[in-house]
């Protein structure tokens, strides 16, 4: 079996868990729960499996380079991250509701990588791209993404609780909203997830930087992508220090909270659309 | 009131001012928000292209706001100087009153700082306290790092407390950002950032900065022994290399083999691989065909040396090269850049292509000009530049990773464990306390309870 069909095959197995996942949140069974963490867990291993085969791959195709380097491989990475942060989360806090908002993003990247667009071949690299410093860049830049996409997840289940809990709503089809977990907890779960990956993120912006000096002299460039990283972190600073404010937990966090994601997923994606040295092809 | 009480005032409300978070949520928010101008808008691009693009009203605007060089503007340093005053003033302001909580004169402790904490775990033991102390005091003494034990009318009291310095993470955080700040500005001040492009056997002493075209000299000469490129299969570069030899007065200082992303360092200053090029060699041949009777001229010439025409017809100056010339979207290849003045005419701009050289044909002169007979050489493109700001910025890296890890991850927390006479053995409550109310204290007091449980079964 090759990586790439390893990757499609995760694909669905990434999909049964999220519709277990939302099937438990919708009938309140513990039974398709524990499957739902089964299967996701199966995905993350299987997806791992397949990371790990493809870099065995690169070597037997005398090319040789972990597989972190390209849209395809850094997406595929991405659904392995979100998995394993949110199953820690779900170990950790024991709150499998969550599941039903963070378990379709490892799917969603999944299946973004199985477009027809997204390259999936392994290439071998640039010269610029050849350094140690790419495998800390590319992993620690991922693991703060996975991080903030679960604050993300995290900040919508309030956002609807809050919409749900209101008075004037015809609470009817916002049932569902009551069984998301308390205001506090979910406020501190948002905290905790942007908190490591503001940590995550901060050492893939430094990796970053001393690569870049290392490879063209210059730590920081303003290049696009390092400028919307740094929009990523600012904004989160803000979010951080928000906090602090009287008043300004929950609500106002978990709408910060969503413009940071979209904020990094401009970093992600959408500073492909301008000019620079980062841009995936 | 007097004046003196007046300006007083006034100080202490700028301080105020300044040591206010909503301020420095402002400041983040708007270095976010502005920051994505110059990522929307080229940066040092050219004005013809920015009018072409923006239209002369736009252009004005965006350029009287800096835009265009946005980063190096006016008010994006106001904003990042107010970020470290709001920075300098908020870390001092607090750190006046956390100072004494980390470093207290007398550390004590407080049984009722404990009676609220939502943690406490009771349960109960046939052992009398005496003997639960004797076992409960070296487990609390080893895990913390303060501990105290205190006799009351029917048991005892053990505290034990650690990580107060764990407060400290937050202003290491803080110090960071003035470091990678301080140290952009010695960059900015002391620094440098230049390229030079230098032929295969040949040396230079002169880089040349963005925006200055006069070039600066080095107080050594950079010598390019060899350049050498390799490809895939594919026809992708693989790797560039240049061997570079320092020689400074006369003597070589160093050598290395340069490839991307292994600079040579000397005396401060990197030289980087950053590209390449072919360039051609002084001298060869330009064939001049005659349009009606198809005789051919060959002349010997050189760059940037007149050469005369056949018959009188006028003069032909080469004056520059591109490996890749584009005109109106075709990609001529290799090209050279001509003047000819034909006698008694206007100079005219030529395109000779080297690698088409039918399109001169098109021009419906007189005679067709071709090029030919040419050695090209590689010449490595490298990057010069120095920073002395670097160990500044770097300092902040560190100072930001640790600082986040600390502030983040680790907590000051402190523990209480009650010892009280029941009628057959001892009544056992144990609660903690942390910095920030921190979920992860609730977790360490179940866990601590069932060690401590385990202990006194044992
Ligand atoms: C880019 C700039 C900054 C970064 C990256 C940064 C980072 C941080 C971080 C990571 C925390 C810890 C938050 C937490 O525990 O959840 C924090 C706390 C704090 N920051 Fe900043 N900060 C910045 C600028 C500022 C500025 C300009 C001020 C000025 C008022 C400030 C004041 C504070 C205060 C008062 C705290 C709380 C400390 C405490 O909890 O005792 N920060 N900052």
């Amino acid at each position: 079996m090759t990586s790439s069909e390893i990757f499609s095959i995760i694909t669905f197995v990434y999909g049964a868990a999220a519709i277990l996942y939302m099937v438990a949140w919708v009938f309140k069974k513990p039974l398709p729960g524990t499957l739902a963490t089964a299967t996701l867990a199966a995905a993350a291993l299987g997806n791992l499996a397949g990371i790990l085969l493809r870099w065995v791959e690169s070597h037997q195709m005398g090319i040789g380079r972990p597989p972190l380097t390209n849209l395809y491989e850094s997406l595929i990475f991405f659904a392995l991250t979100i998995a394993v942060i949110y199953l820690f989360v779900e170990f950790k806090y024991k709150i499998r509701i969550l599941g039903a908002i963070a378990g379709p993003m490892p799917f969603l990247a999944m299946a973004y990588a199985s477009l027809p667009k997204v390259n999936t071949a392994i290439q071998p690299l640039i010269p610029a791209l050849k350094s140690n410093w790419l495998i800390a860049h590319v992993m620690t830049c991922f693991i703060g993404y996975a991080a903030f996409t679960i604050a993300f997840g995290i900040s919508i289940m309030f956002l609807v609780k809050s919409s749900g809990d209101a008075p004037s709503s015809g609470a009817q089809p916002l049932r569902m909203a009551g069984r998301i977990p308390a205001f506090d907890i979910l406020d501190d779960l948002t905290h905790q997830m942007v908190t490591f990956g503001f940590l995550f993120l901060s050492i893939g912006i430094i990796t970053g930087a001393v690569w870049a000096n290392q490879a063209w002299g210059r730590y920081w460039g303003w290049d696009p992508k390092e400028t919307w990283s740094l929009v990523t972190w600012l904004i989160y600073a803000t979010l951080l220090h928000a906090r602090l404010m009287r008043g300004w937990r929950g609500k106002n966090i978990a709408v910060l909270s969503c413009v940071g994601f979209v904020a990094m997923l401009f970093t992600y994606f959408g500073v492909n659309l301008l000019p620079g040295l980062h841009s995936y092809q | 009131m007097t004046k003196s009480s007046n300006t007083e005032g006034f100080t202490r409300k700028i301080w105020k001012f300044f040591a206010s978070v909503k301020l420095s949520v402002a400041i983040l928010l708007s270095l976010a928000a502005t920051s994505i101008i110059g990522t929307v808008i080229p940066q040092n691009g050219s004005a013809e292209v920015y009018i072409h693009q923006y239209g002369e009203v736009f252009f004005k605007l965006f350029n009287t706001l800096d835009f265009f060089d946005m980063y190096h503007s006016w008010w994006f340093r106001v904003l990042l100087c107010l970020l470290t005053i709001n920075l300098i003033v908020c870390s001092i302001h607090r750190l006046t009153s956390t100072w004494k909580i980390i470093f207290p004169d007398h550390p004590s402790f407080d049984a009722n700082r404990f009676q609220n904490a939502k943690n406490r775990q009771e349960w109960t033991s046939t052992s009398s306290p005496e003997t639960l102390k004797a076992m409960y005091d070296p487990y609390i003494g080893k895990r913390f790092s303060i501990s105290l034990t205190e006799k009351t009318k029917d048991g005892y009291l053990i505290f034990g407390e650690k990580g107060r310095w764990t407060r400290l993470g937050v202003y290491a955080v803080h110090l960071s950002i003035i470091f990678m700040i301080t140290g952009g500005l010695i960059g900015s001040i002391f620094g440098f950032d230049g390229s030079v492009n230098i032929p295969e056997g040949q040396s230079t002493d002169t880089i040349f900065l963005q925006n200055d075209p006069t070039g600066k000299k080095l107080d050594f000469q950079i010598r390019c022994e060899d350049f050498d490129l390799s490809f895939y299969d594919s026809g992708m570069p693989k790797e560039y290399r240049s061997s570079l030899s320092i020689i400074k007065n006369g003597r070589t200082m160093a050598q290395k083999d340069i490839i991307v992303n292994d600079p040579l360092r000397f005396e401060g200053i990197n030289i980087f691989q950053s590209s390449y090029g072919e360039m051609p060699s002084d001298r060869l041949t330009v064939t001049f065909t005659e349009r009606e009777s198809g005789l051919l001229y060959d002349v010997e010439a050189m760059i940037k040396k007149p050469i005369d025409m056949p018959g009188n017809s006028g003069k032909l100056i080469i004056e520059d090269f591109r490996t890749n010339f584009s005109y109106s979207g075709f990609n001529l290849g290799k090209t050279f850049i001509c003047t000819m003045v034909p006698t008694g005419g206007e100079p005219e701009t030529l395109l000779i292509s080297v690698d088409h050289p039918r399109f001169d044909m098109m021009r419906q002169g007189d005679f067709i000009i071709t090029i030919s007979n040419i050695d090209f050489k590689y010449y490595t493109g490298l990057q010069v530049t120095k920073d002395p700001g670097v160990p500044a910025v770097y300092a902040g890296f560190l100072f930001m990773i640790i600082g986040c890890y600390i502030t983040f991850f680790m907590f000051h927390q402190a523990v209480c464990i009650k010892l009280s006479t029941t009628g057959s053995g001892a009544q056992i409550e144990l609660s903690g306390i942390s910095g920030k109310n921190r979920p992860g204290m609730n977790a360490i007091i179940l866990r601590m309870s069932n060690h401590l449980k385990r202990l006194s079964a044992a």
